[in-house]
């Protein structure tokens, strides 16, 4: 018998182990943090190697230009300065472009061309980061500025020149894909049969997620090896090792991509950039380790991009408010090639999720990526694939249908969501939801929040000429790519993987095919295997990030870590659990099917004196294990998840404007999640304030900008806003509990839910704060410019 | 490159360097003295990643000279400890899970420390800014502050009779 | 992000740093607190062949009341300032603004001194010193001389400073009673540079009408300001809300702002009217407190 899915999808509302043991439903403390409070923390740029040398970057100051001359003569007289490389140096060895996870293609140099501002023009490589940095200053590049293109629509033009010219004869245009999605001619009909009809124009910014630690690398060739170790910031570092491998000819075996601490990822640390590539190049050719550590203004004009959607949407409902049909025509800003990392199916990732919460019949999604003069776009901002950009369209949407129609948005979206028995959910656009239970989660935001207090009192307010908003986003995520019929990236599947190794004495080691960047996965996943097997979490170490150790996995990122990863692990535990019992019935000389295993040991059934611990199993498994078994107590899982998983959740944020300036302050912010069963409440929790707060910061602070000869307008921290403390809204947060029903442990992603739940929540309290002066739309960042021009125009400033 | 002999006191201890005038203090820990818990996120003094104490008042150690430095008493992360026993606010942040990649924690906990010895008392706004020069992206900053309100009240509470603040969160 | 080279002394007394900036006169840039310096180093925005750091030099950092005035040196900090029980007690204008500079670690070492050498043309202290007709005094080997704060802020990150000179102290004149002041800050966030920056004094005469009048306008121009059409509306006006709202209309009137990621330049004008009006409100309020 097994046990290998057995209790898959169970709900775990409470903890299943004692204290002790720190399974599911504890927040136990993490056990990476003593490091990390110790500043004993190991990151990329704390790692010195012997003999290293560094590498720093030149870069263009124009957005489009033609390169005439590299004159690095006087660098090279700098002492310390050891080499210039040039994208004619790295021509001759073929590596001069290098593909996309998208694939499409992406300058390492240029060889004449410069195609977006800060790109990288050479490397220069020095004994030490200050003269590095000299020689940087010393290379003179002659540039012949261009046309530059920075505005998608005009991009597709006929008229436009051409930006990629290398794509050849056939592809004169700055086209990049189509992409559709559901049935045109079905949507088409219901659109023109619907009673009301609300159309929108919606622009959702490029951001940057400018995790606080910026990316770099040490490469280290050791030619008498042959090995390349390439020391680095990345989330999926088996990925970055194929792709090495494939690019540079390198024997996969004889390269070792090694992740270190990593200072936040949330997307950013996916894609390769060129200083990677630049830095392993300079490791081939000096023979000894070379750092590359980008500073906070290369990070944020030069790494990928998030966002940068226009969106056209069409929403048809009955007069009573329910919605028949959605329609959406949206054009994608991909910068000077298509970097995104989303899974191959999906050029436009899982944007045709864009029907949301809501039960209707008819939808079609189509996408453009274009090419403009800005840096590789598309890529994350803690979202999973697009799904931000489609929730946000939706939520938007729903909220001016209600208002349009006078009726309460709160009510609207119960009126029209998925009912709980409807699960499985198919969308209409082909996705099938695992599980849900939507008025459950909204209600009890409208009851944390008070609502209906909250609607007295912004009546009351807006009697005196007070501007306060209430908004409300009840999205649907969809998370752990992926099932390997639709899912992969270069051709890989997205499974993921755990390895359990669980030692005579009783302690056990796991690695994990995923990579931690600060959501604790050291914890989380000794937590599932606590819970499997009844081990301490004391007693279980967790390893990631050393591809010459760790299973092959594709990394962290689109909230896949538990939904795949977790699921691994869950079943690589119950493999053990499955042998172990092989081993209590020698032990215990009974039979398999008359032993019950509860709180981490067999017994035999009604005579539970009669039992073996995990630890007594472990130790036999290496000392006294049944004879024609195989000693050792290990297990190792590749899981290819069965459907994706849909965490989802009701948000409801109050606001208040300033008349006189138009600052907008939130005063509120209630979020209610389900990611189903939960591993560690308090790290949920920290996720979801993480997650909060990165969909608070687009919405009123960040945007990556640009102006007409495509100069990045926010190119450090002075003008790229992060928020601070200060603004921060004090998060309020709620749960429900709906497993996953095909999940091992009924578990959801949860890193991403509220980067994609608070920008709607948000957007849709100012609006509402607005909608009586006639205001239907205002993009984020809601910038207090932006607003205080509205009211100026409506002639109601202070 | 000319340098420039220089003497300071790194968590209580002397220590000396050879170095350029424009190396800076960020760089004199981390590269010179290899104490790489101070960590650099902006190089524009924005972030506070860098933030350590000089003469007992937080500075960011990206934007001062390490020549500017001489003489002066430097507290890092790595001086905050005593021994096996975790400072007040490192326990703090362990227990209010007030760190998640841990990057930001060093300049945080130290730029705590400053308001902390400033302000034994403060209210959760003039805890928001007090840390409005350090940045964090993963947090929130909810738990950031919870942290400082524990560590605030363990530090206020006479060390020998009471014990500990117990921690929110299951151990 | 790294500086270029330079040379680096520390001088012991006043006549040495002087002494240094004629024997390097175009060469040597002053460094206190480096967070105004710093950050143009390692842009390589500046590149100076030598900083003097003027941390060693004694009398640089005394805030007193003297008949003058309050003469603060040019090396107090922000925070220095902004805790200064003289400055608690009798003057909210330089706590309001000390407070609003920065961040807590730039309050800790940016200095007074420093901020007006550097000249950046939204930073609070030049508003604060203009309203108040604050002096500044200047010392060089040939002797000390005292520029108007009115006349001092030239252009965008130029002052009246010659090169062989070092900014010693700034003095604020007491205001004769009843009077009131205060500083009206936008920022983006917290720690921003301003969008706008209004700082606003009002002496009130026996009649209770507005007898004498400064507003210093910071980031709407290419230096800082005195708003003086705006402060030529209110005298002998009542203090009142009509008032302050002609005067933030003469000021926005006045204000040259450009155009950028703070807003468009139209946004900001509409802003300084708004701000004036608020300083007004404040620093009114602040004087009828002394009646």
């Amino acid at each position: 018998m097994t046990d290998m899915m057995s209790e898959t999808g169970l709900l775990k509302e409470t903890p299943q182990t004692t204290e002790a043991v720190g399974g599911m439903g504890y927040s136990v403390k993490r056990k990476e943090d003593p490091r990390f409070i110790r500043g004993q923390g190991e990151y990329i740029d704390d790692l010195v190697l012997p003999g290293m040398l560094w590498l720093d970057i030149v870069r263009s100051p124009y957005a489009h230009a033609t390169i005439k001359g590299i004159d690095a003569s006087e660098a090279l007289k700098i002492p310390g300065v050891l080499a210039v490389i040039t994208g004619a140096d790295l021509e001759k060895a073929g590596l001069h472009w290098m593909p996309t996870l998208a694939g499409d293609k992406q300058m390492v140099l240029p060889t004449d061309t410069v195609m977006y501002q800060a790109q990288e023009v050479a490397a220069v490589v020095a004994t030490s980061r200050y003269i590095a940095a000299d020689g940087v200053a010393a290379v003179l590049v002659d540039y012949e500025p261009l046309p530059v293109i920075v505005d998608p629509f005009k991009s597709l033009e006929p008229d436009a020149f051409v930006l990629r010219p290398d794509r050849g004869p056939d592809k004169a245009n700055n086209h990049i894909w189509h992409w559709e999605s559901g049935d045109r001619a079905g949507t088409d009909t219901a659109m023109e049969a619907a009673e009301v009809r609300v159309s929108e124009d919606i622009y959702i910014p490029r951001i940057h997620v400018a995790s606080i630690e910026t990316c770099g690398c040490i490469a280290d060739w050791n030619a008498t090896r042959g090995q390349m170790t390439l020391h680095m910031t990345s989330q999926a570092p088996h990925a970055i090792r194929t792709v090495l491998a494939l690019v540079s000819g390198l024997p996969e075996q004889n390269i070792r991509v090694k992740t270190h601490d990593i200072g936040g990822g949330f997307g950013g640390k996916v894609p390769v950039y060129p200083g990677y590539v630049l830095a392993v190049v300079a490791s081939l050719t000096v023979g000894k380790p070379v750092k590359w550590i980008e500073d906070r203004s290369e990070n944020l004009q030069a790494d990928s991009f998030a966002r940068d959607y226009h969106i056209h949407a069409e929403l048809g409902a009955t007069k009573a408010g329910k919605i028949t049909a959605l329609k959406v025509k949206t054009v994608a800003d991909h910068g000077y090639t298509d970097a995104a990392a989303d899974p191959s199916k999906f050029p436009a990732g899982l944007f045709n999720v864009i029907t949301g919460s809501y039960d209707f019949d008819n939808a079609f999604v189509e996408v453009d990526g274009v090419y403009t003069n800005k840096p590789p776009g598309g890529v994350a901002y803690r979202c999973s694939f697009r799904v931000t950009e489609a929730v946000h369209a939706i939520e938007r949407m729903v909220d001016i249908l209600a208002h349009d129609i006078g009726k309460d948005p709160a009510r609207l979206r119960m009126e029209n969501f998925i009912q709980p028995d409807q699960f499985p959910y198919k969308t209409p656009t082909g996705w099938s939801y695992d599980s849900g239970d939507y008025p459950r989660a909204l209600q009890k935001a409208l009851d944390m929040i008070g609502y209906d207090d909250l609607r007295k009192e912004q009546l009351e307010k807006r009697a005196k000429g007070e501007l306060m908003g209430i908004g409300i986003s009840s999205f649907t995520e969809i998370v752990g790519a992926g099932p390997s019929h639709d899912f992969d990236i270069l051709g890989i599947k997205m499974f993921d993987s755990c390895e359990i190794r669980v030692h005579p004495t009783g302690k056990v080691l796991a690695r994990i095919g995923v990579q931690t960047q600060g959501q604790g996965h050291e914890t989380t996943f000794a937590q599932i295997i606590a819970e499997e097997l009844g081990f301490p979490v004391a007693d279980i170490k967790i390893e990631y990030g050393d591809t010459d150790t760790a299973p092959y996995g594709l990394g962290t990122y689109a909230s896949r870590s538990t939904p795949v990863a977790g699921a691994a692990t869950a079943i690589a535990a119950r493999k053990i659990r499955d042998k172990s019992r092989k081993i209590a019935a020698h032990l215990l000389e009974a039979s398999e099917d008359d032993l019950e295993w509860t709180n981490g040991k067999f017994s035999v059934k009604g005579s539970p004196d009669k039992s073996k611990t995990i630890q007594e199993i472990a130790f036999a498994a290496y000392t006294n294990h049944p004879a024609g078994m195989e000693a050792g107590l290990e297990a190792v899982d590749y899981y290819d998840p069965p459907n994706l998983t849909c965490p989802f959740g009701s948000y409801i944020c109050v606001v208040d404007i300033d008349r006189g300036t138009g600052q907008v302050t939130v005063r509120r912010f209630v979020a209610v999640d389900d990611c189903g069963n939960i591993i560690n409440p308090m790290i949920v929790d920290g996720q979801i304030h993480g997650g909060l707060t990165m969909g608070f910061a687009p919405s009123l602070y960040e945007e990556i900008s640009y102006d007409e000869l495509g100069n990045n307008l926010a190119g450090t921290f002075m003008d790229y806003l992060l928020p601070t403390a200060v603004e921060t809204p004090a998060w309020e947060t709620g749960k429900t509990v709906t497993p996953s029903p095909h999940h091992p442990i009924g578990a959801k992603g949860v890193g991403e839910s509220a980067t994609v739940g608070a920008p709607p929540a948000i957007n849709n309290a100012v609006v509402d704060a607005l909608w009586h002066l006639g205001v239907r739309n205002i993009d984020i960042p809601l910038t207090p410019q932006k607003i205080w021009a509205i009211l100026n125009e409506k002639g109601v400033t202070a | 490159m000319t340098t420039q002999h220089i003497e300071l006191t790194v968590n209580g201890q002397v220590r000396e360097a050879d170095v350029e005038p424009r190396l800076l203090l960020v760089h004199l820990l981390r590269d010179v003295f290899e104490m790489t818990g101070t960590h650099i996120g902006c190089d524009t003094s924005n972030c506070g990643a860098c933030t350590v104490l000089v003469d007992g008042e937080s500075a960011k150690s990206c934007t001062m000279l390490a020549v500017s430095a001489e003489g002066r008493s430097i507290k890092t992360i790595e001086g905050m400890a005593d021994g096996a026993t975790l400072h007040a606010l490192q326990q703090a942040f362990w227990d209010q899970h007030g760190l998640q990649c841990g990057f930001c924690t060093p300049g945080m906990i130290m730029q705590a420390s400053w308001l902390l010895a400033r302000n034994p008392d403060p209210t959760d706004m003039e805890i928001r800014e007090g840390i409005a020069g350090n940045l964090c992206r993963c947090t929130g900053y909810v738990n950031i502050v919870k942290a400082i309100e524990q560590a605030a009240t363990e530090l206020r509470a006479p060390a020998s009779t009471d014990a500990p603040a117990e921690p929110a969160a299951a151990s | 992000m790294i500086p270029a080279q330079f040379d680096y002394v520390r001088p012991a007394a006043m006549h040495e740093a002087l002494q240094i900036l004629v024997d390097r006169e175009g060469d040597a840039k002053i460094l206190a607190g480096g967070y105004s310096l710093l950050p143009l180093l390692k842009l390589r925005l500046a590149s100076p062949a030598l900083l003097v750091d003027i941390r060693d030099i004694d009398g640089l950092d005394e805030i007193v009341e003297t008949t003058d005035g309050l003469r603060i040196g040019s090396r107090s900090t922000h925070r220095s300032i902004l805790e200064n029980p003289v400055v608690v007690a009798g003057y909210p204008l330089l706590s309001d603004a000390a407070g609003g500079i920065g961040d807590p670690q730039v309050r800790n070492w940016g200095t007074i001194g420093g901020s007006c050498a550097h000249a950046d043309p939204s930073s609070d202290w030049p508003a604060v010193l203009i309203a108040t007709s604050a002096s500044i005094v200047l010392r060089s080997t040939a002797g000390e001389r005292t520029v108007p704060a009115r006349s001092f802020f030239l252009d965008t990150f130029q002052t009246a400073i010659e090169p062989t000179e070092l900014l010693t102290e700034v003095i604020i004149p007491r205001a004769p009673r009843p009077s009131g002041a205060a500083y009206a800050k936008l920022e983006r966030r917290a720690g921003d540079f301003s969008t706008v920056g209004v700082a606003a004094q009002l002496s009130l005469g026996a009649d209770g009408r507005i007898a004498a009048a400064g507003i210093g306008l910071t980031a709407v121009a290419e230096a800082p300001f005195a708003a003086t059409a705006a402060e030529a509306s209110l005298i002998g006006s009542e203090p009142n809300e009509a008032a302050f709202q002609a005067a933030g209309i003469a000021a926005a009137a006045e204000s040259r702002p450009g155009s950028d990621s703070h807003g468009p330049a139209e946004y900001k004008r509409a802003m300084v009217k708004e701000m004036v009006v608020r300083a007004l409100r404040s620093a009114a309020g602040r004087a009828q407190a002394q009646r």
